[in-house]
């Protein structure tokens, strides 16, 4: 039985941190070296986590399955983050950034660690410039900032179109550093297939070794998961290929309660779609909402070219209906009305399936040169793709799906309800409530791993002072290695027919047409019912080719689809139950009179965080009702 | 509407590092002018798939060129024949209906071959690991601000930092060198003040662990043609130079003479 | 288990190709690594065409008359006029250059091992954008002018096939004896080529490896490889060839060279005498 206890700190909000970090327990530093720590996961949350929980002391086994730390997805973020310092003299502060992110997120994330996220926002930024962050730079030689969406402040700070990828350098390069020492060990193309628990707590990991096939295990003392975001469960995504559930997946179904699965972002600003044979959606940042002004035609029939159209026949939406926001409304807003455009008819492109996205006012003010220096490199990205240049044209864009806000749930201290495993970052549901706001996912993939897992593991761990990890020779793991070694090699004894992705695609489709942006109670029950039966299709007739003993990227996928198979109905169960429209999750049957969400405070503000019963048995829900001390809850309204 | 091209497929398969590779041909008719190179390449696997034949392993993952790991040599070139452009931003409407297209791996002693079209590159995170980092533990940095960094130097850090570290500068190198990655690394952080401390020992390390894998520098330029992020060869001039200054220099002076 | 992959450790990750070696003490340990070894290339590099550009503007005299080309020969020998040993000088300089030489020519060699071994060859044809004719043929051009440098040396410097023909000190006249000749003519015309081709790239290079490099003048660094390697190519090539077709000839060494007096170890060397020895 899962007991969600969220171990929110007593006292006044600004304070709880600081008296949480007095009243955790310590561990000496001479100690620190007699615990191991496994971090599954090399991308901001899990390089930071790892560097820093090497400087303290204590041995890290670091496992990706990349080729490279540095290629974790964090790597593709491109606008910002987020960071309160008030640099800009525009009366920002701690407690805006908690007010906008807890606003943002519809309210359905956790006051506490919302404020604590905030506070430590200030010494990210500080962390990465000392680490060597080429941050973009005023002339007089200080830091930049840009707004972003969902905020009336400049609080972003950036590097160019890359900052996702600078961020990630930077905790790479402090990881890198601590490989040197020989702190933290880096297992790459190793892939972290089910996680092993001993008398209810997390001892370790069964990793299969991609270039080998090899299925060993790891064992230590505390497993941290910052896996990134199940996006992927849509098939067409902005995530990379590889991004999965399958880390995640696995532990909860070794009882780690999966939350708010339903409140996957989508993000107002990708290529639209081209044919059936693409295999990703392109994102281009959402800072190019700040100097272009989103717009399609008035007239549905319209087959003219986007200069022709008079300035009288185009229609802001944004600007006409959020007046206060613009074209900066948050991104769940931004995403419904482009796609209530676009069913509408005002859809532009050859197959109407996509907005304007228009820079042609912000060339003519600032001059292409300005425009040039800040979006240049996504502008160069979009002609790539699309054989189109922004600078003379508009950009077609429309919304795909994007973050993952729900994920395992996790306490104050980011531990699972398994104890002794940690979730950080996307992994974990924790800060973003139904929505998050655009640059926040680096700064609390970078909050987690800097500055909140390195103090609150030792407070697990200190007790421990003295016990051995589990040998992996303990049942617990030979049974585990014994497992995941048959689910791998079993999916070549088939003798199918289609492809993984043939059923990943079926999958996405039936996600994405009825627990897309807009979600309903005939629809979500439609998806129930469909779900399963592409399970047990895929599980029956999937064609998998190649040898488990050597690199066989096939048989990774089939085994990554297969958890994202079970990973979809609990999607579309939480969102069945959840009747009210929140951030991202937008029930048709809960809206205003305006057409925007409609929340049910009194009946929905809870966390749902979903039990594992078993295979093909439903998850069991149980509630963290979300309690508001310090922000009035309102409806949300950018008008 | 977009075109469909029908294509003549030369694809390097290998089983391993230690078994003989070889060309597998394939006609490939009506890919789409609109997919990516990489696309066009699930394709070929879904057909291969069907015919009974195991897919050809390739590199690839975020499919907007900033992760680094797609790279192939696409008619003898890394990354085929776009410049500035990762295989996976390469899009089918670059070539031609009935064009011969021959794609091998990436090819140096210190890449070998894993499977098809992957090889493995972790070299080059061992040149990182030898010092391409400032050594700031979480906690003691000072406020953002107070390091001043003048817009050009950042610029040019950044020009530096957005290296992908694909390899496609090693693959296209005549001598499999790995300067033009190391350089992109050691500038990134040698030009800011942040990264002065331990620019000398940072240089040395990173070059002498660079020469442990890979070949010597004859300043062909294939490098630069070859990087999707057009890193350019000046940073090979600056680490050269940095890599000198670091020999002769008399480093507890570092604060007098700059 | 330890993986299979070749090439690879114990625990999978890819072995280096070669080990560091201890570090020599300064200033030899520029010399341990490839990139102080490309150094050590450039600077070499630069005496040697400081050398290359002296020696073709000194012969340039030639074209003044045969007494100052003797003279500037001469005056190489003299070099520190009466303060030091007579040749003692030139002797330096050959010691200095052949120094140059060997390092010039056995980090290139170390170098061209390290990257032999570094590499690995495509099937399909690999195909180049940057990497032009110079900068891939270094390897060759190099061994032809060291090759060239050797056959120089005997056919005017030790006059190995002019025989009796070879005057020692009449540097115009044994110019003119072994040019005449079509073959030796080619080796020049062709050993020039390869020298300007080898100094366009190294030039340029030069810049690079020695890390001289700034925005304000970075793009007039081909521009200069160009004009040095030009002007050496046109200087070098026009003795054999006007040799050839005939504007530099000994036809009008009739009278012995004015001011002769003064050049007392010359003076024999006038045509009349020459002409006397060959017949």
């Amino acid at each position: 039985m899962i007991n969600l206890d969220s171990k929110v700190p007593d006292g006044p909000l600004a304070d709880k941190w600081d008296n949480h970090r007095f009243a955790m327990k310590l561990i000496n530093p001479p100690n620190k070296r007699k615990f191991k720590v496994i971090v599954v996961g090399s991308g901001l949350a899990g390089a930071s986590a790892a560097a820093s929980l090497g400087e303290l002391g204590y041995n890290v086994d670091v496992f990706t399955y990349h080729d490279s730390p540095r290629r974790a997805h964090s790597i593709s973020a491109q606008g910002g983050i987020n960071g309160a310092k008030n640099y800009q003299n525009d009366a920002d502060s701690i407690h805006r950034l908690f007010y906008d992110t807890v606003k943002g997120g519809d309210y359905r994330s956790r006051e506490a660690n919302v404020y604590r996220l905030s506070q430590v926002s200030v010494d990210i930024i500080d962390q990465c410039i000392a680490q060597g962050v080429p941050f973009a730079r005023e002339y007089g030689g200080l830091l930049a900032n840009r707004s972003f969406g969902g905020a009336q402040v400049s609080r972003t700070f950036y590097a160019r179109g890359q900052t996702g990828q600078q961020l990630l350098l930077g905790a790479y390069q402090a990881m890198a550093a601590q490989i040197a020492t020989g702190k933290v060990t880096l297992h790459n193309r190793s892939d972290v297939l089910d996680i092993v628990t001993k008398d209810g707590e997390a001892c370790g990991v069964v990793v299969r070794d991609l270039l080998t096939g090899q299925v060993s295990s790891h064992s230590a003392h505390a497993v941290v998961l910052a896996t990134g975001g199940y996006g992927n469960v849509y098939y067409l995504s902005t995530n990379a290929l590889a991004c999965n559930v399958t880390a995640s997946w696995r532990a909860h179904r070794k009882g780690a309660a999966f939350a708010n699965p339903c409140f996957g972002q989508i993000h107002p600003t990708c290529i639209p779609a081209g044919d059936e044979f693409q295999s990703k959606l392109t994102l281009m940042s959402e800072s190019l909402r700040n100097d272009g002004r989103i717009w399609v035609p008035r007239d549905i029939d319209e087959s003219r070219s986007a200069d022709q159209i008079s300035e009288a026949e185009r229609y802001y939406y944004l600007e006409e209906k959020y007046p206060t926001f613009g074209n900066l409304v948050p991104r769940d807003v931004a995403s419904r009305n482009a796609k209530t455009v676009v069913d509408q008819g005002h859809g532009v492109g050859e197959l109407k399936n996509g907005v304007y996205l228009d820079f042609a006012d912000s060339i003519g003010r600032e001059g292409i040169d300005v425009i040039r220096e800040r979006y240049g490199n996504l502008f160069d990205m979009y002609e790539r793709i699309t054989g189109e240049d922004p600078y003379r044209q508009p950009m077609r864009i429309y919304p795909a799906s994007h973050y993952s806000m729900g994920g395992l749930w996790v306490d104050y201290n980011l531990m699972t309800t398994v104890p002794g495993l940690y979730a950080l970052g996307e992994c974990n549901f924790s800060d973003h409530g139904a929505n998050r706001l655009g640059a926040s996912a680096l700064m609390q993939g970078l909050a987690d791993g800097y500055f909140v897992l390195p103090y609150t593991i030792g407070d697990y761990l200190a007790p421990k002072l003295g016990n051995a990890a589990i040998p992996t020779d303990d049942p617990v793991f030979t049974e585990a290695v014994a497992e995941v070694d048959t689910r791998t090699r079993h999916w070549l004894s088939k003798s199918g027919t289609k492809s993984a992705d043939h059923y990943h695609r079926e999958l996405g489709t039936v996600l994405r047409d009825y627990c897309g942006m807009a979600r309903d109670k005939t629809g979500l029950e439609k998806a129930l019912s469909e779900i399963p039966a592409i399970r047990e299709e895929f599980r029956k007739d999937v064609k998998v080719l190649g040898s488990a003993d050597g690199l066989n990227q096939s048989l990774e996928k089939v085994n990554r689809v297969d958890d994202f198979m079970e990973l979809a109905e609990l999607v579309v169960r939480d969102a069945l139950d959840r009747e009210e429209s929140c951030g991202a999750h937008f029930r048709d049957e809960s809206q205003t009179d305006e057409g925007e969400a409609l929340r049910d405070d009194d009946n929905y503000s809870y966390v749902a965080a979903w039990e594992w019963k078993g295979p093909n048995q439903p998850q069991e829900l149980h509630k963290e009702h979300l309690e508001f001390e310090n922000i009035e809850l309102t409806q949300r309204s950018y008008k | 509407m977009s075109k469909n091209l029908d294509l003549k497929l030369r694809i390097w398969r290998q089983d391993g590092p230690d078994a003989p590779g070889s060309f597998l041909d394939i006609e490939a008719k009506g890919i789409s002018e609109d997919a990516s190179f990489l696309e066009m390449l699930d394709t070929v696997n879904e057909r291969l798939l069907d015919d009974d034949v195991e897919p050809i392993n390739f590199p690839h993952d975020c499919r907007e060129g900033i992760c680094g790991t797609c790279g192939m040599m696409v008619n003898g070139r890394a990354h085929g024949p776009e410049k500035a452009t990762a295989t996976c931003q390469l899009h089918m409407r670059k070539f031609d209906d009935g064009d011969e297209i021959t794609v091998e791996p990436w090819r140096a002693a210190s890449f070998p071959v894993i499977k098809d079209l992957v090889v493995d590159r972790s070299p080059l995170d061992r040149i990182v690991e030898a010092g391409g980092f400032i050594s700031a533990p979480t906690g003691t940095a000072p406020d953002a601000n107070q390091i001043l960094i003048p817009k050009e130097a950042a610029e040019m850090s950044m020009d530096a930092a957005s290296c992908i570290g694909c390899g496609a500068c090693v693959a296209s190198c005549p001598n499999s060198a790995a300067q033009l990655f190391t350089a992109a690394k050691l500038t990134h952080l040698n030009v800011l003040p942040q990264g002065q401390p331990e620019r000398w020992k940072r240089t040395e390390a990173m070059v002498e662990t660079m020469e442990e894998y890979f070949g010597a520098c004859t300043n062909h330029g294939e490098c630069h043609e070859a990087c999707p992020k057009e890193i350019p060869l000046d940073f090979i001039a600056f680490m050269n130079r940095d890599y000198i200054k670091a020999k002769i220099k008399n480093r507890s002076l570092a604060s007098q003479i700059s | 288990m330890a993986q299979t992959i070749s090439r690879s450790d114990s625990r999978g990750r890819v072995k280096p190709l070669r080990r560091r070696t201890r570090e020599l003490p300064w200033p030899a340990n520029l010399y341990q690594t490839a990139v102080g070894k490309k150094y050590v290339m450039a600077i070499t590099g630069i005496g040697l065409l400081g050398f290359v550009v002296a020696h073709m503007i000194g012969n340039l005299h030639i074209y003044q008359s045969p007494l100052e080309i003797n003279e500037y020969g001469e005056a190489l020998r003299d070099l520190g006029g009466d303060l030091i040993p007579r040749t003692f000088l030139l002797w330096l300089l050959r010691v200095g250059l052949a120094g140059m030489f060997v390092i010039h020519i056995h980090s290139a060699y170390s170098l061209a091992r390290m990257s032999e071994t570094s590499n690995e060859r495509y099937e399909r044809k690999q195909d180049y954008i940057a990497a032009n004719f110079a900068s891939r043929t270094m390897r060759w051009t190099g061994p032809i002018i060291l090759l060239y440098l050797f056959f120089h040396l005997a056919d005017l410097t030790w006059g190995w096939w002019l025989g009796d023909t070879y005057l020692r000190g009449d540097v115009y006249h044994n110019v003119v004896e072994s040019m005449n000749s079509v073959p030796i003519a080619i080796i020049y015309v062709v050993a020039n080529v390869a020298l300007a081709v080898h100094i366009y790239h190294g030039t340029w290079s030069l810049f690079q490896s020695l890390g001289i490099n700034n925005p304000h003048y970075n793009a007039a660094r081909r521009g200069f490889a160009v004009g040095i390697s030009a002007m050496i190519l046109a200087g070098n090539l026009s003795f054999p060839i006007l040799v050839q077709v005939g504007v530099i000839d000994e036809d009008d060494r009739t009278t012995p060279p004015a001011g002769s007096v003064e050049h007392e170890a010359i003076a024999p060397l006038s045509a009349t005498t020459v002409l006397e020895v060959r017949s």
